[in-house]
């Protein structure tokens, strides 16, 4: 994985000491909370419900277990023992103190990591597919376009103030891991006549109004790639909305425009930009890519596992994925057990699985935007032992991508913004589906619960999605249904008026029931969906 | 009746007004009536509190109940992590 050169370690370092002088500043009243808000900000520290949040980067999701360590230490002393891994391949803390914060991002440096730009109208954290350089789909490996993006889109001066937040998802599958057309610029490595480039869309996103991301460009050369997306962004700073917040998006922009007008711009932007000689060379590139080298596989290594043991063989029947290595695996840990919060670990196990990384996944681990964790580079051999440390630790459910491994944002528990609570509702879908013995028979079912139209929990992706609202000041829940963030990305629709927060968890019994009935062979529950529309479903519900 | 909430400035802890300072137990909060804004401009310029406001109340046996579920969840801690709660008498879905 990348490590820090000189430079990138003098920012972060520098970054940590600036930060360290505003808040003593705050603190000792020189700087006013209207003047601080934005710098805090800017190093990913929020006022929350109940105390400061502060959002880690993790870029595209990417970490080593020396990384992983610091943050369950960092969760132990400087929290109260916990962290939330999020939808976008991040980690938060939900109980820092200010005084505390500066020596907390120290901490971080010391292993290459910071929270800059993780809030702000900039460029945010880059995504990219959790399976990234172990898959066998892939084209190409995706992490380095990532930190080339990474490392152009930190500090960029002239996108430092955009109109809104900015996220860019990279990724080089067909299968689309990582929503990717639901990003303000998603970018698709593909292969022409044996040459790597890129597909770029732009113009998705969720929120109050959600959009998939229409094609900009069908192949973008290697060597193009960052002055194209500078031309995408150069075009949405000049004319995206500034006087509306909600209209604010490039998604807007492009809508607005049109795609074959944005689209124009971007080209004439280009074509300007490309006489400027903005590209790196592709020196820097491949300096970049030595990084992300294969590691050292062991060869002649057995494809066989033992699954003699039931609870194991569940867990790799739904857990581990097929690795583009012969011998090797990919293992996802699920952070999603029964009654607990999804994507919170605690310091212990946070640690542990730190431990894990290193011997089990030749030191690296990825985030993935379901919050769940994979560690990439295990061997079919040591499966059995991994999941047997897994296990000790609660941490070896077997539900990726079934009803129980739901996406829910912090909501009105942690959240300023939230209108209702994420976390209990998807507590109590997972109970009853626990309970009634269904959720191997559904198989997948992709749930994501939202607690308010800002769609962090993803509910516009979900094939059943969930967005809390305050009606009248009680908590209310719709039902969206027909949604995906895959590679055949659609967005759900509202089924009718909405639930309390156990009617909520009725009427998705009432919608599974309804397809375990009518599907047919082969169908999720997406695709039943979509073979019958949302009539059956509706009338199921409401009568 | 009206109390005035806000978060502690160094360690961002929800604190209520409580007449003669600041407390993490709303039980403890009084009715600011008219001068909430003044308390909070005082205050926060004082750094005792961090964006303070006003928030509406019910006076019950048990002291101040927050009339929006929000304001509640605060008083009471996340509800979803009883060991981390302030008070989970707190109702927080009212009957």
């Amino acid at each position: 994985m990348y490590l820090y050169d000189k430079y990138d370690q003098a920012m972060v370092d520098a970054r940590v000491e600036e930060f360290r002088d505003q808040a003593a500043r705050r603190l000792a009243g020189t700087l006013t909370e209207e003047a601080f808000r934005p710098l805090r900000l800017m190093n990913g520290l929020y006022l929350q419900l109940h105390a400061y949040m502060l959002r880690v980067a993790i870029p595209y999701g990417t970490l080593s277990g020396k990384q992983m360590r610091m943050l369950g230490q960092i969760a132990g002393k400087y929290d109260k023992g916990y962290a939330h891994f999020t939808t976008r391949q991040n980690i938060q803390y939900n109980w820092i103190k200010l005084e505390e914060a500066a020596n907390l991002l120290a901490d971080l440096a010391s292993v290459e990591m910071h929270a800059i730009q993780t809030s702000g109208n900039c460029i945010r954290n880059i995504s990219s597919d959790q399976y990234a350089g172990v898959a066998a789909d892939e084209v190409a490996d995706p992490r380095p376009w990532a930190e080339l993006l990474r490392q152009w889109s930190s500090f960029h001066p002239e996108f430092s103030y955009l109109p809104r937040k900015f996220k860019i998802c990279v990724i080089a599958s067909a299968e689309d891991r990582a929503a990717m057309r639901l990003h303000d610029i998603g970018i698709e490595l593909v292969k022409r006549d044996g040459v790597v480039g890129a597909r770029v869309f732009a113009g998705g996103g969720m929120g109050r109004t959600p959009m998939v991301g229409p094609e900009i460009r069908d192949f973008v050369a290697e060597d193009d790639l960052i002055s194209y997306v500078e031309a995408c962004l150069r075009v949405y700073n000049r004319y995206g909305r500034r006087d509306n917040k909600y209209k604010a998006r490039i998604k807007i922009l492009v809508h607005e425009l049109g795609v074959d007008e944005y689209r124009r711009q971007v080209e004439e932007e280009f074509a300007h930009i490309k006489t400027l000689n903005l590209d790196p060379p592709v020196a820097e590139l491949d300096r970049i890519r030595a990084y992300f080298a294969d590691p050292a596989y062991e060869t002649g290594l057995s494809d066989e596992i033992d699954l003699s043991d039931p609870a194991f063989a569940a867990w790799v029947k739904q857990q581990v994925v097929a690795h583009k290595q012969p011998g090797y695996a990919i293992a996802n840990i699920s952070l999603k057990p029964v009654s607990g919060i999804p994507g919170d670990a605690s310091a212990e196990q946070i640690e542990l699985i730190a431990d894990l990384t290193e011997r089990y996944s030749l030191d690296e681990i990825r985030v993935t935007h379901a919050q769940n964790l994979v560690l990439p580079y295990v061997k079919k051999a040591e499966l059995y032992a991994l999941w047997k440390e897994l296990a000790a630790a609660g941490l070896a459910s077997a539900n990726l991508d079934l009803i129980t491994d739901i996406i829910a944002c912090p909501g009105l528990d942690y959240c300023s913004l939230a209108n209702a609570r994420s976390i209990p509702v998807a507590q109590k879908i997972a109970e009853r589906f626990t309970s009634n013995g269904k959720e191997a028979a559904i198989g997948e079912l992709k749930l994501k619960i939202s607690g308010c139209i800002n769609a962090c929990g993803h509910h516009h992706a979900g094939h059943i999605g969930i967005l809390g609202v305050d009606r009248k000041g009680t908590e209310n829940y719709q039902l969206l249904l027909g949604g995906s963030g895959a590679e055949d990305c659609s967005l759900g629709a509202i089924t009718g008026p909405g639930f309390d927060e156990n009617g909520i968890v009725d009427a998705i019994e009432t919608v599974t029931d309804l397809y375990l009935d009518q599907r047919q062979e082969g169908e999720r529950f997406l695709d039943t969906y979509r073979r019958l529309g949302m009539a059956p479903f509706k009338e199921a519900i409401y009568g | 009746m009206k109390v005035l909430t806000g978060n502690d400035l160094a360690s961002g802890d929800v604190i209520w007004w409580t007449g003669k300072g600041w407390s993490r137990h709303i039980g403890e909060a009084v009715e600011v009536g008219d001068e909430g804004e003044a308390i909070a401009k005082a205050e926060a310029d004082a750094r005792r509190v961090n964006v303070p406001y006003v928030v509406d109340a019910e006076a019950t046996a048990n002291g101040p109940l927050p009339l929006h579920i929000k304001e509640r969840i605060r008083a009471s801690g996340p509800t979803v992590r009883a060991d981390l709660a302030i008070n989970n008498q707190i109702p927080i879905v009212k009957a």
